[in-house]
């Protein structure tokens, strides 16, 4: 099948400091793509290029067909992106934050209508439908981003640290709805620092100085690492790490 | 145009939402215009004087007498010798100093001529230049009435004098008000323009909103123009507002009309909300976007022809005021206002400002990038 994301040596230079060094990788289209690496590996920084908000210094990707130079806005209209920072805005309610982002990506009246009803059920939210965002506890923010990423179906999701700071409970539900959008077709692309979520991905590349040094579905990463689990995996390999925040 | 409505929404619910916006935008326009043109006042009163009489005769107190009933001067001090008075001019108890010589009365009288010494306390140099002619023009002014009654003597010669009458056009009372508040009005609306635009798009960047709305696929001038549209209103609503209260408070009625008023102030609220929108894609905080507005509002104000004329100022200073919109507005607000004028006779203004609302935004919409 034809890759969703392609990277081939993808770079990022800031002045003399190299963020992403000449990174190379595809996601195939459904894939849940899990991006590790310690804080300062530079995953952010290659997120950003693939979502269009940072122009690359050199190499070549395409996300959903669109090149990362000179189509960014084309790529923008087929990818959701949750940031690091929450992003939705705290002075709206959770039905205003949903109807805005779905409005602006489009959506008609009837899908806004239709699509908020289902996002407030599914999250049971139907009490909070009409309070401010600003005062959910943070894993109902998180979730609620999420469903608001993908509000408008987008080819492809991109996460950022998704579940930083969240409970283990409502990390296991912010999985749940990974994979219900994965099974919807949706590419998820997500950096996390969890190794138990990085278990969950189907495959899994680990960046350490700004380059991938693995890349493989967790069980042939650990067999590779002769590792029992992904900790280890990401330990062996990040420990060598110069970068550090 | 869909996008453009919800980005729309999004901007006014959000204003609304925010009482401390809101009182910015309605309570401090009404604080301003109803204490500054009441302090804005270029007329001098309460001069404090201090007079040394040595004469005490009948004319030297003629002549304080009608110096106090003048309304301008206060008699701070009736001292007896000029280090006495000077003395008072140290502890900055008195502004001006007379001092009538021994020989005043007799001088006048037989002599035909007599001396006066009157010395400024120059710190304040506008209240020393104003007590000055105001005290000049009274005394001359007695001048003319000692000359008045001697006119019956006919071994006096009477000599020519030259009087001037001036009639003061446009303004014939000389009101200040009518002069300053248009003025403060202007500044009000540019204030209340560039600092809520220009704050406004930083704070997302602040918060990390605006990359959010940079992944989407709006356009940035859909983006821009949503911000730029709810304050173009409120702008319009805080000058409806500083407009009555002008009638309301201070009984001014612009001559000239309404309409052209509303037409001029709408495009100059899209030039200084392009000013804010402008600063703010070179701001990363809202401290420097403050800093950044606070610099510009000062020489706008300052250079702008509220409290001093752009005329007096040197020619390189003209200059600089020809790059400033304040100046455009209030000349505007003023010849309306105050002359009548209309829409043809203030068009260049328009289309000057046309220009710096075209420059202003099309800047900040070619600098804000949704990709870095």
């Amino acid at each position: 099948m034809q890759a969703v994301i392609k990277a081939d040596k993808l770079s990022k230079h800031f002045g003399h400091f190299t963020a992403v060094n000449e990174i190379s990788f595809e996601v195939a289209p459904g894939e849940i793509f899990g991006f590790l690496g310690a804080n300062g590996a530079g995953k952010t920084t290659a997120m950003r290029m693939l979502c269009g908000l940072s122009i690359p210094t050199s190499g070549t990707a395409t996300v959903a067909g669109f090149d990362v130079y000179k189509q960014t806005e084309e790529i923008k209209k087929n990818i959701g992106y949750m940031s690091q920072k929450f992003s939705l805005y705290e002075d709206l309610t959770v039905l205003e934050n949903i109807r805005f982002y779905g409005g602006i990506y489009g959506l008609s009246d009837r899908d806004l209508q239709q699509k908020s009803e289902t996002l407030i059920t599914r999250l049971n939210l139907q009490n909070e439908a009409k309070k401010l965002v600003g005062s959910l506890p943070l894993g109902w923010k998180q979730k609620l981003s999420f469903s608001v990423a993908v509000l408008h179906e987008p080819k492809i999701v991109f996460l950022d640290e998704p579940t930083g700071g969240v409970d283990p409970v409502t990390r296991r539900q912010f999985w749940d709805l990974i994979y219900e959008v994965a099974d919807r077709g949706i590419t998820v692309f997500v950096t996390t620092h969890y190794m138990d979520e990085a278990e969950y991905c189907n495959r899994v590349s680990i960046m350490v100085d700004g380059s991938i040094e693995a890349l493989d579905t967790p069980p042939k990463l650990k067999q590779q690492f002769s590792a029992n689990s992904m900790d280890e995996v990401f330990y062996e390999l990040a420990r060598g790490a110069k970068r550090s925040e | 145009m869909r996008t453009l409505k919800f980005l729309l929404q999004k901007e006014f619910r959000q204003i609304f939402r925010d009482p401390s916006i809101l009182r910015v935008i309605f309570i401090m326009p009404v604080i301003q215009l109803m204490i500054l043109p009441w302090a804005a006042d270029y007329e001098i009163k309460n001069i404090k004087l201090s007079v040394v009489d040595h004469d005490h005769s009948e004319y030297s107190r003629k002549l304080i007498n009608k110096i106090t009933a003048s309304g301008y001067f206060e008699l701070a001090d009736y001292s007896n010798s000029y280090k006495q008075a000077l003395h008072k001019v140290e502890h900055d108890e008195a502004d001006l100093m007379l001092e009538i010589p021994t020989s005043f009365e007799k001088d006048v009288v037989k002599e035909n001529k007599a001396k006066l010494f009157m010395a400024l306390n120059a710190i304040n140099g506008v209240k020393a230049n104003l007590g000055g002619a105001y005290l000049r023009t009274i005394i001359q002014d007695y001048n003319q009435e000692i000359r008045l009654e001697w006119l019956q003597m006919p071994r006096m010669n009477i000599e020519p004098t030259i009087q001037i009458t001036s009639s003061n056009w446009y303004n014939p009372l000389l009101n200040y008000k009518y002069f300053m508040v248009p003025g403060i009005l202007v500044i009000l609306l540019t204030m209340i323009g560039s600092n809520l635009a220009a704050i406004n798009i930083v704070k997302e960047k602040e918060i990390g909103t605006i990359e959010q709305i940079n992944v989407t696929p709006v356009k940035k001038y859909h983006f821009l123009l949503g911000k730029l549209v709810p304050f173009w209103i409120l702008g319009m609503v805080v000058l409806t507002l500083g407009l009555f209260i002008s009638w309301a408070v201070y009984g001014i009625i612009p001559l000239g009309s309404y309409l052209t008023i509303y037409a001029f102030a709408a495009v100059y609220l899209l030039t200084v909300l392009g000013l804010g929108l402008l600063i703010s894609t070179y701001a990363g905080t809202q401290q420097q976007a403050m800093l950044i507005s606070f610099f510009l509002m000062m020489i706008f104000i300052l250079m702008g022809g509220l409290y001093t004329s752009i005329d007096s100022m040197p020619h390189w200073a003209q200059i600089i005021t020809k790059f400033n919109p304040v100046s455009y507005f209030i000349d505007v607000m003023r010849m309306v206002v105050l002359k009548g004028s209309g829409f043809w006779d203030v068009r260049y203004h328009f289309i000057i400002m046309f220009t710096f609302a075209t420059v202003f935004n099309g800047w900040a919409i070619w600098h804000y990038r949704k990709t870095s």
